[in-house]
């Protein structure tokens, strides 16, 4: 299996009061799903995409991904496994604003040590796949917001993670250009990729294979999808 | 590889953020600049009154004693009166050293006056005359460069003869072979036998503005039975300018007759002694550049780490995306710290050049010949390695340890 959640519960403290935020979540992802992601604000969808996106670590329970258990890792274990199994696509884009497309769909490449030639044909190839060819030298600030976004979808790629991990990746584009950047997701699960999709549109939802509904920290429906 | 790989990375996101922010960079190494330039200016400073200094005593030489009834360095009046009443040091102090001593090769008592010397209606006024014996070619190098020098017979027989240093023989023969002429030195006819070779000036002392005679005939025509003589020994070699020293201490208390336990009554100079004083002069200027050095670069490296914490804020996305994919907190450490460096490299280049610019303008409008060398530029990468590291280090940690949750939200 690709991801095994196993009773996994997240608490924060504020102050000396304890929130619980996902409480023994149990959830198996298979390799080259399409999954959506859904719930209200405060229902613990944003806590349960950065547990597994491993930005965070949960406060019990284990996650294995690709039979790894990361629920014990040190920070720097955590960045080597984002680096290598996850692709993220952000509501707001986070592209390097100084850096252009090309350079921003090599960073992750930096950070894994590969040879600077080998990773402009990688970043090249991810930006084509995108359709971003004619746009490689251009900063973000001379970008549409659906061209950022491909950016971003791009350097998710380039590295042929396990996952990608899109966090309402239509929320800040018109909906011509929401469905656009849905048509690359759709593609992109065509060709063997795991897709997981964290959103509060049911419209957006609708384009994945299976629905994970969260409500109070807890999964309150799991769907397949035709 | 990987570490290649990503401070190539920090580089170029540092160039970025130097080129973003460019007044802002400059100011920020300002400190560092004047640091650098105050302390490179005042080491080449320091480096060049050394040679000057060096080059101005060296014919002095350091294989060379001088004997006197007081020493060259004298700190007080109190001290200069203990000295005026020793008794005086005679001409045949000089003969007695040179049969009992083991490790000199030559000696030479003298005696000096300043006199005005005449040539057929040339007149040649203020030359030094300077009364010795045979040993003064080897004691003061006057090496004859036409004729002769001195000779032994010339001295103990106190002939009319003497021997013109290379100014003297210039101002007073154009176009005539001195050797043989009849010249009159304060009065009196001497026998010109030789010129000496040119010897330069020490500070504003001219050596070849000289004279020179046998020391009878000088205590006799210029009166100075009752002036102290000094006595110029030259050691074997300057390894044992020290066991010389000592010898003639104790030769010099046998002839004045001290017994144990009294102090010396007389001195014996060396060219250590001025370059020890020089060396207490020049350690001031040392504290100065140290102090003045430590606190600029303490205050510009406080403005790096200041600004570095500014970036640090201003960048928390960035570290955040940088994480999400990826970045360990070592590579982002690198990355601040390479920034860091690369502001006080820049900082240190300026300071550099201003010193080199400040140390011609010295060397052309002053005699000191203050230059940079390659171990002054060696400190500077030393500071950019120290500095941008001692203060990077903070601000760097504190961006490596961002939570990239919370990095990423930050607006």
């Amino acid at each position: 299996m690709l991801i095994e959640l196993k009773e996994i519960e997240k608490t924060y403290e504020i102050g000396t009061v304890q929130v619980p935020a996902l409480k023994k979540i149990n959830l198996t992802i298979a390799k080259n799903e399409y999954v959506a992601i859904m719930g209200p604000s405060g229902s613990g969808k944003s806590t349960l995409m950065n547990i597994l996106g491993c930005l965070d670590t949960a406060s019990g329970g284990v996650y294995s991904l690709n039979d790894n258990d990361v629920s014990a890792m040190t920070d720097d274990q955590l960045a080597e496994i984002r680096n290598r199994e996850i692709g993220f696509v952000f509501q707001t884009f986070n592209l390097l604003p100084r850096a252009n497309s090309l350079h921003n769909v090599e960073l992750p490449l930096i950070y894994n040590g590969t040879p600077a030639s080998q990773r402009k044909k990688m970043a090249q190839n991810a930006l084509e796949k995108v359709g971003l060819a004619d746009r490689m030298h251009h900063r973000p600030n001379e970008l549409s917001g659906g061209q950022r976004q491909r950016v971003a979808i791009a350097r998710a790629l380039v590295n042929n993670p396990s996952i990608i991990l899109a966090d309402e990746p239509t929320g800040n584009l018109d909906s011509r250009t929401g469905e656009e950047i849905m048509e690359i997701f759709e593609t992109l699960h065509e060709v063997g990729n795991t897709i997981i999709l964290v959103t509060h549109e049911e419209y957006i939802a609708e384009h994945s294979n299976r629905i994970i509904r969260l409500r109070d920290g807890l999964i309150e429906r799991d769907e397949a999808m035709n | 590889m990987r570490i290649l790989i990503y401070a190539w990375e920090g580089i170029k996101i540092a160039f970025e953020a130097l080129r973003s922010y460019k007044m802002r960079s400059l100011l920020t190494t300002l400190g560092i600049v004047i640091g650098v330039t105050t302390v490179i200016t005042i080491v080449s400073l320091v480096q060049g009154l050394n040679k000057a200094f060096a080059n101005q005593i060296s014919a002095i030489g350091t294989d060379t004693l001088y004997i006197s009834k007081m020493p060259w360095i004298i700190r007080s009046d109190k001290e200069w009166f203990s000295y005026r009443n020793r008794r005086n040091i005679t001409v045949d102090y000089a003969k007695k050293i040179k049969q009992s001593a083991t490790l000199v090769q030559a000696v030479s008592p003298v005696l000096m006056t300043r006199r005005s010397v005449k040539y057929a209606g040339t007149t040649a006024e203020r030359v030094l005359v300077v009364g010795t014996n045979a040993d003064h070619l080897i004691t003061a190098n006057a090496l004859p460069e036409q004729g002769r020098f001195l000779m032994n017979s010339d001295v103990r027989h106190r002939k009319a003869v003497c021997v013109l240093g290379w100014d003297v023989a210039k101002a007073l023969f154009t176009n005539v072979d001195p050797i043989g002429k009849r010249i009159t030195v304060g009065g009196r006819k001497f026998k010109v036998i030789g010129v000496v070779e040119k010897k330069g000036s020490m500070f504003d002392f001219n050596m070849d503005n000289q004279v020179y005679i046998p020391i009878g005939i000088f205590q006799t025509a210029f009166g100075a039975r009752w002036r102290s003589v000094d006595i110029q020994v030259k050691a074997i070699s300057p390894a044992v300018i020290e066991d010389a020293e000592i010898e003639l201490t104790g030769i010099m208390r046998r002839l004045r007759g001290l017994p144990p336990g009294k102090e010396n009554d007389f001195a014996i100079n060396k060219q250590s002694m001025l370059m020890d004083t020089y060396k207490n002069l020049t350690n001031v200027l040392w504290a100065v550049a140290i102090g003045v050095g430590a606190i600029s670069l303490l205050v510009g490296g406080i403005g790096i780490m200041n600004i570095l914490l500014v970036s640090v804020t201003e960048r928390t996305r960035e570290i955040g995306i940088r994480k999400a994919i990826g970045a360990r907190k070592f590579d982002i450490m690198i990355q601040f710290l390479i920034e860091s460096m690369m502001i006080c490299a820049l900082g240190v280049v300026i300071g550099l050049l201003v010193a080199i610019v400040v140390a011609k303008i010295i060397a052309a409008t002053t005699p000191i010949p203050a230059a940079i060398t390659l171990w002054i530029a060696a400190l500077g990468i030393v500071f950019i390695v120290a500095i941008g590291l001692f203060f990077g280090i903070y601000p760097a940690s504190k961006a490596a340890r961002l939570n990239p949750i919370e990095a990423l939200r930050y607006e």
